[in-house]
């Protein structure tokens, strides 16, 4: 029985146990970094540290399958048609693995207080079991989603009343009133060996009706209640047999805490998703379910794309932005310093990981290929500590990104390679950026320098988008990046205006 | 095995000891015929016990033996018993065919999945002796099946001699080489050579190549030092092995090198060194620096004299002799008389033999006498090479090279003073 809400097959798709403070891999941080992934977080944990780390695992480990990203949208638009029900699994599943938490390791453990332990943790389990059939009752017929449905129809048909009546004889079993029975050979000299519990369907002594047995059929022996040795060697030997009962309960026990656990992270997930649409609609932020496509294609089409990460942070709307670039693998933006090219870029990365993760996205349209990894590769403060200079910092990242790139991946460059000369760093980005589209790799690039992005639109002009900051002609900007060549100016002049120079003689007073 | 079943009054333990023990007994007899065949032995000794074995697990009574053990273990195998514990009462009956508790909360729970989950089993460790509770069950599944354990004590009657005597006595000897091969185990894997020497009765010539101190030896290689082998030669006619030279440079060890040989060979042992001539001897005689007896009425040095006068007067010339520091209670020229009165006596008999002494005179008394020197580094005079070679005492010893190297020689002296 699994839980299947997140994929179609079942399994981890992907490891939350990954705690909050195991470091990530350095490309994780890199592209959590660039894109401020950590503030997507936060708004999905809605302060809840496990949904934190659901999050972070979850949106690190995007789907790469057109079929898993859209079981995933049906599921989550069940649960955003009924929110209660996504608190209430994962209410549920808390409850649960708490139960598994409390029991700590004593310090010598005896064959009777593991099973005593299992027994009151089972005992509990059982509870949650009772309310998730309780919500699958509540929710049959309410739900349409392949994932929901499959999973209400899995616990109506596994939890139903005899299960629940096999558990609970199993646990008042366990409590061993009548006694231990066990079957046994003979080993070493004689010794009781290959001990193997059984189930007493009475007690001997108390036979049947009608069943005749003779004295010579069974020999018993009392243990004087003074007889030290005696009373250690009658616990040794029911100790054998609890031994057996203690463990295959305490495994059983593990079992059904793993299936709650696995509740508890999808449950998670959905509820950051919920939260994370929660925020943005009281932002009047508006969103789309996206249309995935295969992988291998070269579609992106998009309407109005946003960066939620702006809008979250600073609370306000943001502009949105169209991009037509269906059949073009390569994606350059010029144009005006800040006029809103890194954000149009981080809008975009974001939306795609969003999509694949099965969330809406930010945008009133979003269609596009599903890649098989995102990487970042953005501007980096020169850190004083480190020996390298910038320009070496770029490289190792970039090379970084080299050794994780498959084929279908996509990589979002922000003014890369600026830490050295024009012409270097223009052929370095050209001898990547062919090489990456070449390999079938979407390549998003924002640069300022006018030289690089001009004879890449020489040399590609039809497979290629070609889009700029717009800068209207009183100099204000207004955050729009529409299709156009890049243009030589490159708007210092009016940036100086804007901020008001340096000063000058006069205002200086003299 | 059997001892175990011997000390345990418990019938039904002691006679499943028994009848495990005749068990091992059948396969390691077999096991062992099958290995010696294997291995086809040349010696004499053990291609006859290889023929002997064969034959012993064809014979009758063996056959015999194999068809009991083999049917009561079976029957044993098959008996299955239920014990069922309640406070403090336990009854042990027959089986009655219940199911299987764990195989059943399993099947409940394995809907929830089967990962990979620990063991929480507390270990039971199994003492030897059964507790008096188990005996007492034990005791219950005797009556329950008394037939099987009947013929268990019947089998212990039958057969409560069931080993070979030869086999046995077999056991008892093999001891002894396995032993010495373990011992010299370490040795061999350090690479220093053992052979098995020529053992003569009288040979002209007695000599071996590259031995060396076993004992001494097998410390230094597990404690990871190295070994220094040394050779020693008696050529015709010599038989006296005068040993001086530096102190701390392996006389003694030398000496005891020497008689390890003698010993070990006349045992028919393999021993160290790459080859070796070896004189079969009737009696070794070892005279060591001893510390003084209180009992004894004389000092240490008529002790040394009185027990010397033992040895010559037992010694054959078929003897070996092993003396390490001779008198040296006494004035140097006393030690000397007595020395050379010694020598002369060990040569008039003709016995073999070493002896370590810083009488250096000795090394020349008689052609029969060989001077072999404790060596030291050429370049570092104070450095101990573990050499003893053949060649005239030098009487310079370590020091006085010391002391010349320094400049401070009475000649060197005498120069800077003039100075």
């Amino acid at each position: 029985m699994r839980v299947c809400l997140v994929s179609p097959d079942g399994g981890l798709a992907f490891d939350a146990r990954r705690r909050a403070t195991e470091p990530l891999a350095a490309i994780e941080s890199d592209l959590a970094r660039d894109l401020d992934l950590p503030t997507i977080w936060a708004a999905m944990a809605d302060g809840d540290p496990h949904v934190w780390e659901v999050a972070r695992a979850a949106t690190l480990a995007p789907a790469t399958e057109p079929r898993t990203v859209r079981y995933r949208q049906e599921v989550l638009a069940d649960l955003r048609a009924h929110p209660e029900a996504a608190r209430q699994l994962y209410a549920i599943a808390c409850d649960a693995t708490r139960a598994g938490d409390r029991t700590h390791e004593m310090l010598r453990r005896t064959p009777s207080s593991t099973l005593r332990r299992s027994a009151e943790v089972l005992e509990t389990l059982l509870g949650q079991l009772r309310r998730l059939r309780a919500f699958a009752e509540a929710y049959d017929g309410n739900v349409t989603s392949e994932g929901l449905c499959a999973f209400v129809a899995t616990l109506l048909s596994e939890l139903d009343e005899p299960y629940f009546a096999e558990m609970a004889a199993h646990l008042s079993r366990a409590r061993f009133k009548e006694g231990v029975v066990m079957s046994a050979q003979l080993g070493t000299g004689n010794r009781g060996a290959g001990y193997v519990l059984r189930t007493a369907r009475d007690a001997p002594g108390r036979r049947r009706r009608g069943e005749e047995r003779g004295a010579t059929h069974s020999y018993s022996f009392d243990v004087h209640p003074r007889d030290e040795a005696g009373r250690e060697g009658l616990a040794r030997l029911q100790d054998r047999g609890l031994n057996l009962a203690a463990n295959v309960l305490a495994q059983s026990t593990d079992h059904v805490l793993a299936f709650f656990a696995e509740l508890r992270l999808e449950a998670a997930y959905y509820l950051g998703c919920l939260n994370l649409e929660r925020r943005l609609s009281s932002l009047s932020a508006p969103r789309c379910t996206p249309d995935p496509v295969g992988a291998g294609t070269a579609v992106l089409s998009v309407s109005d794309v946003y960066d939620p990460a702006l809008v979250l942070r600073t609370g306000s709307p943001a502009v949105g932005n169209d991009v037509e670039a269906d059949e073009k693998m390569l994606v350059v933006v010029t144009g005006a310093g800040s006029g809103g090219k890194s954000t149009c870029l981080r809008a975009l990365g974001l939306a795609q990981l969003m999509m694949q993760c099965g969330m809406q996205v930010c945008a009133t349209r979003f269609r596009g290929s599903l890649c098989e990894a995102i990487f970042s590769h953005f501007p980096r403060e020169e850190d004083p500590s480190t020996e390298s200079g910038r320009f070496d910092e770029e490289l190792s990242r970039m090379g970084r990104i080299a050794e994780h790139l498959t084929p279908h991946a996509m990589v979002l460059f922000n003014e890369s390679f600026a830490g050295t000369g024009e012409r270097e760093g223009a052929e370095l980005a050209r001898v990547i950026v062919s090489a990456l589209v070449g390999a079938g790799i979407r390549v998003l690039y924002v640069t300022h320098r006018y030289d690089f992005a001009k004879s890449l639109f020489e040399q590609t002009a039809t497979s290629a988008l070609f889009l700029r900051a717009e800068r209207r002609d009183d100099g204000e900007r207004t955050f729009k990046i529409r299709e156009g060549a890049p243009l030589s100016t490159s708007y210092a002049p009016d940036l100086f205006e804007r901020i008001g120079g340096f000063g000058s003689a006069r205002s200086v007073g003299v | 095995m059997r001892s175990a079943a011997a000390n345990n009054a418990h019938a039904p333990q002691a006679g499943r000891l028994h009848l495990d023990a005749a068990w091992s007994y059948l396969q390691a007899v077999e096991s062992l015929a099958t290995a010696l065949a294997a291995a086809a032995p040349t010696s004499r000794a053990m291609r006859a016990l290889l023929s002997y074995t064969v034959d012993l697990t064809a014979s009758e009574r063996f056959c015999d033996l194999r068809s009991d053990c083999t049917r009561l273990r079976q029957s044993l195998a098959s008996v299955r018993y239920s014990v069922h514990v309640r406070g403090a009462r336990v009854t042990v009956a027959s089986l009655d065919d219940e199911p299987d508790y764990c195989v059943e909360v399993r099947r409940t729970f394995e809907r929830f999945g089967q990962g990979v989950t620990r063991d929480y089993r507390v270990p039971i460790a199994d003492r030897e002796r059964l507790d008096h509770v188990e005996a007492r069950v034990l005791d219950g599944v005797a009556a329950l099946f008394a037939s099987e354990f009947d013929e268990l004590g019947l089998f212990c009657t039958k057969w409560q001699d069931f080993v070979d005597p030869v086999v046995d006595r077999f056991r008892r000897e093999v001891r002894f080489y396995l032993a010495y091969l373990s011992f010299t185990g370490p040795l061999r894997t350090a690479g220093l050579p053992m052979c098995y020497p020529e053992v003569r009765w009288r040979p002209e010539e007695s000599w071996a190549r590259d031995s060396y101190d076993l004992a001494l030896a097998r410390k230094l290689v597990l404690g990871g030092g190295a070994v220094v082998t040394n050779d020693f030669s008696l050529g015709a006619r010599e038989t006296l092995l005068v040993v001086s030279g530096a102190n701390q440079g392996g006389k003694t060890t030398f000496a005891r090198m020497f008689g390890q040989l003698h010993h070990l060979a006349a045992l028919g042992c393999p021993v160290p060194g790459t080859g070796a001539r070896i004189r079969l001897c009737d009696e070794i005689f070892t005279h060591f620096p001893r510390e003084e007896s209180p009992g004894s009425t004389g000092g240490r040095l008529e002790d040394d004299l009185r027990c010397i006068r033992e040895i010559l007067l037992t010694a054959s010339p078929d003897s070996v002799l092993v003396v390490n520091e001779l008198f040296t209670s006494t004035t140097r020229q006393d030690a000397s008389f007595l020395g050379r009165k010694f020598v002369e006596r060990v040569c008039e008999i003709g016995l073999i033999g070493v002896c370590v002494t810083f009488l250096e005179e000795l090394t020349t008394m008689t052609a029969s006498t060989v001077s072999m020197v404790s060596t030291v580094d050429p370049e570092d005079p104070s450095t101990r090479t573990f050499r003893v070679l053949r060649r005239p005492a030098d009487g310079r010893s370590s020091t006085a090279e010391l002391v010349r190297r320094h400049g401070l020689g009475s000649e060197q002296l005498a120069a800077r003073l003039l100075r």
